[in-house]
């Protein structure tokens, strides 16, 4: 292969996106109404659509005879290089949209950037899911919002699932080698520079759910390097079955 | 979380720029902004719409099926009212 970085550079951004999405895409049957239960969906195949390409891309730069279908099917746990945020349980419909809108206002706002990247194709890739994220943003702040100002439980609900997924993201703005060589190519996104805005837009929305930031100043970190929460080999054992017991499976 | 205090929408979808909205279906939300969100995720997630409005279904007056008779059967003989007797010239399309 001769760009490495690149490769890990667009693994990076779309083992985010496949994670979270299946992670949605556990909800297509099991969602709190119907109306949510699609909306989760979509969001999910929005996800799934946006990883299509970067695995295409990927695909391409690493040469070696995998499709896209294997590079998002058929890696071990520790070659997802996911921030642990993404793989985190849909515990309850709270959990779920925390998740959700701590990556959100993240995706937003580096993809808002990798727009103005050199390397076209993550640029027009960028460009094309914004709009799909300008939505999920907007989906699950709003569910921020309507649970965390509304009744006495979900208020509760909502600002135990902040607490604790609020651990994860500060891994969001970790720069791993790739990211470095990256934004020095003029390729990458300097994450370190997204942290302040990501953590201004996060409290003014907090606030207006009557939500809080916790106190706690402790991160969890891994996911980048490939070293995962318990739930992860959960996750891919169900999202890889059917290739893993039926090698080669095509629909 | 239960749905079963959420009131009934009525949605509504152009489904191009020039059409009018067309009634397509209806939803549960908890008010008008969810109604318009959940409108655009189950109803037009297949590209079926370009503007959607939401009606909270009791804001409807329907006619009742029992003055059918009324309301409706008289109309039904009057066909002179279709304006049918003229003689169209061949170059008005589409009437």
């Amino acid at each position: 292969m001769n760009n490495t970085n690149l490769y890990h550079y667009i693994l990076g951004i779309a083992d985010n996106s496949l994670i979270l999405g299946q992670r949605m895409g556990e909800l297509c049957g099991h969602g709190p109404s119907l109306e949510t239960d699609i909306a989760c969906t979509n969001i999910s195949l929005d996800l799934f659509g946006q990883v299509r390409s970067y695995y295409q891309y990927a695909a391409k730069i690493a040469n070696d005879g995998r499709t896209e279908d294997d590079i998002a099917m058929l890696r071990k746990e520790r070659d997802y290089v996911n921030v642990l945020l993404a793989e985190q349980p849909n515990t309850d419909f709270a959990y779920t949209m925390a998740r959700h809108f701590l990556f959100d206002v993240y995706h937003f706002l580096f993809l808002t950037e990798l727009q103005k990247s050199k390397d076209l194709t993550l640029a027009a890739i960028a460009t094309k899911s914004l709009k799909e994220v300008s939505y999920h943003q907007r989906f699950s702040t709003d569910w921020i919002k309507r649970l965390g100002d509304g009744t006495e439980e979900s208020h509760q609900k909502m600002q135990n699932a902040i607490n604790d997924m609020w651990t994860y993201t500060d891994e969001l703005f970790h720069q791993t080698d790739a990211d470095k060589a990256m934004f020095a190519e003029g390729i990458g996104v300097d994450v370190t520079k997204l942290k302040a805005v990501y953590y201004d837009k996060v409290n003014a929305i907090l606030e207006e759910a009557t939500l809080s930031i916790p106190e706690s100043k402790y991160f969890q970190k891994g996911g980048k390097k490939g070293i995962h929460t318990e739930h992860m080999g959960f996750l891919l054992t169900e999202l890889q079955y059917m290739q893993r017991a039926y090698p080669n499976m095509e629909w | 979380m239960s749905t079963k205090n959420w009131p009934l929408w009525e949605v509504f979808v152009r489904s191009k720029n020039g059409l009018e909205h067309r009634h397509f279906g209806s939803l549960h939300a908890a008010d008008a902004e969810m109604a318009l969100e959940n409108a655009r995720d189950v109803y037009t997630r297949r590209n079926e719409g370009v503007s959607i409005w939401v009606v909270e279904s009791k804001n409807i007056t329907a006619s009742n099926p029992e003055h059918n008779g009324e309301m409706f059967e008289p109309a039904q003989d009057k066909v002179y009212r279709h304006p049918t007797f003229y003689e169209l010239p061949d170059e008005v399309k589409y009437m």
